[in-house]
């Protein structure tokens, strides 16, 4: 029993059709912390995420979630539980305006998602709350917006924000950051470490700069395995995670060359 | 125009002038919506009111197509089922029962579909894109050879010459004006349904999953039934317009329920412009037209051909239907 660990993998285990994507991968985040999943392209990040957050299910191996197994449950109630997942490529809800996505968020817990005789008058009352929401990622101004006009950046605070809406416990966030300059990078790393408060973050983040400012342990998978874990220093001190990160460069190089 | 600080261009509007605008559309929208009523109440002076009613049943048939392909993004090739299976209970049970009140009448088909419906649903709802249009056509297969074989159905005959009835004990339907008032009473009815329905609670969450399903599952929703309901309202609204059918042209045919129908649905609604208000009323209006014009005149084997023309090019020119392209225009230049 280790009740500090609110996320625990025993062995999970991803095959596609023999290639083995995620190896027995014992992944443990320890409540409070924000914990950086790093690795090379096609490391099998993005994949450990879909499992962990039901949208695969596991070929073996089993994910524990404050203390009890949640391997048999569905994606949407995983998120009911309060582990609260994002997307690699952002998602948004493109024809609704950037006040309707965050509000869409809030209405779960009304319970009235089914209620189509209702007026959707009965939601202005979780307006208030989506603008505050809204607020506090800067993006009050553009609540009429349609979505699918904000620039890439705006989008991801928003999917921040809409997350943030359900108020989870545990926050899955896959490469937040990618596809970004300098200064929303910035901008996320300080949306992330406010919505860390209370809270638990696993990330994936290609940007080491991001996960050492950040990160309060890291883990490398590489090939689908975990290579090393421990805190920035440690990490980016490992050889043999050197060699992972520098291979991959290399045959980057090679390609380009090619 | 008084407004000229404001780039027209720009996103960010003053969220007074955004309400302001959304105000304005709004009373544009009741004018417009009050008018067409007026043109609805005065059309049978002007026009054949079996052709009105005809057209009135295909544009309800033709919206509760629209609440599922254009609002949930769920393309069922078998709503032929629901049409036809209103209208052969209605046809039934008003022939049968000679005392029954129409209105129950169609109640009881609307409800039988209805839970066509949510059995079709809950077999279908789980697949995606192609899947789900094959295993709605292969159900409705069923359905329509069910209907071939069954005693009730009047088999290639159908159900001749079912009794219009009395509504409410108070209203002979014999009369076709009187007739006309209530199918148009009908049609605004489901019209309202399926316009509350798209601006509810539960469609905001619609909208959400046909935007972005996964992430609307990691918000915690329970997508498929979600789905389902959609399923089962359009299914429960295509009863009601092949129930009113069948009063209206005292008539339950196995053409209701062959899968051509379940094709001409798709066309009006495509025509018309699919996810808009009122694209299947357009769509249902034209297609209704001309198949009645064309059938009368020399052209009538050439129906078929000319309306797969007529779909063909538009769908190549405005692939966003006829009441899409106009609001997109509209959009242009105002
Ligand atoms: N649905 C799938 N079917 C088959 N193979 C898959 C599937 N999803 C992922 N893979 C493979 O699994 C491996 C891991 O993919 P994954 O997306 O998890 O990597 P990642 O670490 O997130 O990479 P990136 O940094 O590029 O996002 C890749 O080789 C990928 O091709
Ligand atoms: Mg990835």
């Amino acid at each position: 029993m280790s009740p500090e660990f609110v996320l625990e993998t025993r062995g999970l285990t991803k095959e596609f059709r023999g290639f083995t994507a995620v190896d027995s991968v014992d992944l443990r985040v320890q409540k409070g912390h924000i914990h950086a999943l790093i690795g090379p392209n096609g490391a099998g990040k993005t994949t450990v995420f879909n499992l962990l957050s039901k949208f695969l299910a596991p070929t073996s191996g089993e994910i524990i979630y404050q203390g009890k197994p949640i391997t048999g449950l569905q994606p949407n109630q995983i998120a009911r539980l309060g582990l609260v997942r994002s997307f690699q490529i952002s998602a948004v809800f493109g024809h609704m305006s950037v006040m309707e996505n965050v509000r869409v968020a809030l209405q779960r817990k009304l319970g009235n998602s089914f209620h189509f005789w209702k007026s959707e008058r009965s939601l202005e009352a979780l307006n208030e709350r989506a603008l505050q929401m809204l607020d506090e990622v800067g993006l009050l101004e553009f609540a009429d917006t349609l979505t699918i006009e904000l620039p890439y950046g705006r989008k991801r605070a928003l999917e921040l924000a809409t997350t943030l809406a359900l108020d989870p416990a545990v926050l899955l966030l896959d490469e937040p950051t990618q596809g970004m300059g300098g200064e929303d990078v910035e901008m996320v790393i300080g949306l992330v470490r406010r919505a860390a408060v209370g809270r638990t973050v696993l990330m994936v983040e290609h940007n080491l700069s991001v996960v050492s400012q950040l990160c309060d342990r890291i883990t490398v998978l590489a090939r689908g395995a975990i290579l090393a874990e421990g805190d920035y220093a440690s990490v980016s001190a490992n050889p043999l995670v050197r060699e992972a990160y520098l291979g991959s460069e290399a045959a980057v190089i090679e390609e380009a060359g090619a | 125009m008084t407004n000229l600080h404001i780039k027209q261009d720009s996103p960010v509007l003053p969220p007074q002038v955004v309400r302001e605008r959304q105000q304005a559309a709004q009373r544009r929208k009741l004018w417009f919506y009050l008018a067409l009523f007026g043109v609805a109440l005065v059309a049978p002076l002007a026009v054949y009111p079996i052709f009105l009613m005809k057209l009135l049943c295909f544009a309800l048939f033709a919206c509760a197509f629209n609440l599922l392909l254009g609002y949930a993004g769920l393309l069922s090739f078998g709503h032929a089922a629901f049409f036809a299976t209103g209208g052969y209970i209605t046809g039934y049970l008003l022939s049968e029962y000679s005392g029954l009140g129409t209105e129950l009448g169609i109640l009881a088909g609307t409800l039988a579909s209805a839970v066509l419906g949510l059995l079709f649903g809950l077999l279908a709802i789980r697949r995606q894109g192609i899947y789900f249009a094959m295993i709605t056509l292969a159900l409705a297969q069923l359905v329509f050879f069910i209907f071939v074989q069954a005693p009730f159905t009047g088999g290639e005959n159908g159900l001749q010459g079912v009794p219009r009835g009395q509504l409410l004990g108070l209203f002979d339907l014999n009369d076709n004006l009187t007739l006309y008032y209530f199918v148009l009473a009908v049609f605004i009815v489901g019209f309202a349904v399926i316009q509350r329905t798209i601006h509810s609670p539960y469609g905001q969450v619609l909208k959400a999953i046909r935007e972005n399903e996964p992430r609307a599952i990691s918000l915690g929703y329970n997508v498929d039934a979600h789905k389902l309901l959609a399923f089962v309202i359009s299914a429960t609204l295509t009863g009601l317009a092949g129930s009113t059918k069948t009063v209206v042209f005292q008539l339950a045919s196995l053409t209701d329920a062959h899968w051509h129908m379940s094709g001409e649905v798709i066309l009006m609604t495509l025509l018309g412009g699919v996810g808009t208000v009122l694209g299947p009323v357009v769509g249902a209006s034209v297609v209704v037209t001309l198949q009645s014009y064309l059938s009368n005149g020399p052209l009538g084997e050439w129906v078929h051909v000319i309306l797969g023309v007529i779909f063909v090019t538009c769908v190549l020119l405005f692939r966003v239907g006829i009441v899409g392209w106009v609001l997109k225009l509209a959009k242009r230049n105002f």
